[in-house]
């Protein structure tokens, strides 16, 4: 693994009660690149990103950000959190708040920021996903691309390092799914560090600069996008890849 | 911290778990024997009530935050809140707003349940009641406008409740429409000037 990684993910364990999801992953994510985790439902993908920002605390393993151990006792986990957001399947939205609220409240609370600038920072960042006119709006009163275009948006205004996708598009109608996925095309164009969880396989051969392949809790295959479409080493990622684009 | 857990507990069950009207005879009776005190019957009855409410609400808050969805916690966590933030920014203001109806329920229970007090002879409105159509035998008259007294309370309670409930709400659909709208006005509202 190189020195250089952002994050860098080593033996990772996720075991609940005796079931164990996640075996033994290994991953280094650098600054500015896309990473795209693929694979079937239940073979751990979402646990491992969940893992990542401990939402899901791993078993055992380690995970270094800018090569410091985040499990480690003394981490400031809220800053590290800051600087790694999420965005996730089901959006998540507060509901309570309205969309410009979404946005300025996490910046005013975790941020400390100024209210005003934390309010023309949020407005910046929502024209740019095409919401400025709905900053009113509560959640309820959205669509799914929407809500997850104003999701990515509360993530993006938090001026993150890196962001974590866990199946943004799956809770979509497939037009809806277009729009989320150009706000996150574009966003990878800004140099913003990315790993993506999704079943959008075009995405992944488009958009990202690494694919893992994950099969059983472990990573069953690595390498660029050509790489695990194109030529895929192991049976079992032909079969999965098989089955996807037969179908699109 | 589970001692305090502990004690909380204790004092919803308790609280729950006996009537009000016997309370309010341990407090008021038990305190005078016990110890000597002689309570002021009113500051007795608000104890009671207020205590007895607490034990109630708490449980009715308890299932709104339990309702809340908790995905709306994860992507508080997410963001970086702490274990405060997220309670009073995200998961406490929606929490109290689901809870509302039964705390709307609990005040008019309140109310109607503040009669039992004549067991400390509190003059409240039922205690007054007997002893006005005692000395008339105007009985139906009496109990009859007692009714009517107990539903202007709680109705006034319950329409009181609507309103915060509609305030909490805030502006329904209509104003989606309205911003829509405003999708060819490039300024919006609030953060005019603020934008670019």
């Amino acid at each position: 693994m190189t020195e250089s990684a952002l994050l860098e993910v080593r033996n990772l364990q996720k075991r609940f009660g005796n079931h164990e999801v996640l075996k033994d992953i290994n991953l280094a994510v650098t600054k500015g690149e896309v990473l795209t985790i693929i694979g079937r439902s239940g073979s751990g993908k979402s646990t491992l990103l969940r893992g990542l920002n401990l939402l899901e605390p791993p078993t055992s393993g380690q995970i270094l950000f800018h090569g410091e151990n985040v499990l480690a006792d003394n981490f400031d986990l809220i800053r590290y959190r800051t600087k790694v957001g999420m965005v996730f399947q089901n959006f998540n939205l507060f509901n309570n708040l309205s969309v410009l609220d979404n946005v300025v409240v996490p910046q005013v609370t975790v941020l400390k920021r100024d209210k005003g600038a934390a309010k023309k920072h949020g407005m910046e960042i929502l024209q740019q996903m095409n919401m400025g006119p709905f900053v009113n709006a509560k959640p309820a009163q959205l669509s799914g691309g929407q809500k997850q275009r104003v999701a990515i948006a509360r993530s993006v205004a938090m001026d993150p390092e890196m962001l974590l996708f866990d199946e943004p598009t799956s809770a979509l109608d497939p037009e809806m799914v277009d729009d989320v996925l150009a706000a996150m095309k574009d966003l990878a164009s800004t140099g913003l560090t990315m790993i993506v969880v999704t079943h959008e396989m075009a995405f992944a051969r488009d958009v990202s600069d690494t694919v893992i392949f994950m099969h059983d809790g472990v990573v069953g295959e690595q390498g660029t996008p050509a790489q695990i479409f194109e030529h895929p080493r192991e049976a079992a990622t032909r079969d999965f890849l098989k089955r996807y684009l037969n179908r699109a | 911290m589970a001692i305090i857990n502990w004690l909380l507990s204790v004092y919803i069950e308790v609280f729950r778990g006996t009537p009000m009207i016997v309370q309010a005879a341990v407090l008021y009776y038990g305190a005078a024997q016990a110890f000597g005190v002689n309570m002021d019957r009113t500051v007795a009855a608000l104890v009671i009530v207020s205590i007895n409410t607490g034990a109630y609400i708490s449980e009715i808050i308890r299932g709104g935050i339990i309702s809340v969805d908790e995905g709306q916690f994860e992507a508080a966590h997410a963001l970086g809140f702490t274990h405060w933030q997220t309670m009073t920014k995200v998961i406490l203001p929606q929490a109290i707003r689901n809870s509302l109806p039964a705390v709307t329920n609990e005040f008019i229970v309140n109310i109607k349940d503040t009669s039992v007090l004549s067991i400390i002879s509190v003059s409240e409105l039922f205690f007054t009641a007997e002893t006005i159509s005692g000395q008339s035998f105007q009985f139906f008259h009496t109990y009859l406008i007692v009714c009517g007294i107990y539903l202007i309370m709680t109705f006034t309670i319950s329409r009181l409740f609507r309103l915060i409930e509609k305030h909490l709400d805030g502006p329904k659909n209509y104003n989606v429409m309205n911003n829509q709208m405003q999708v060819e006005t490039p300024s919006i509202k609030d953060t005019e000037g603020d934008a670019e």
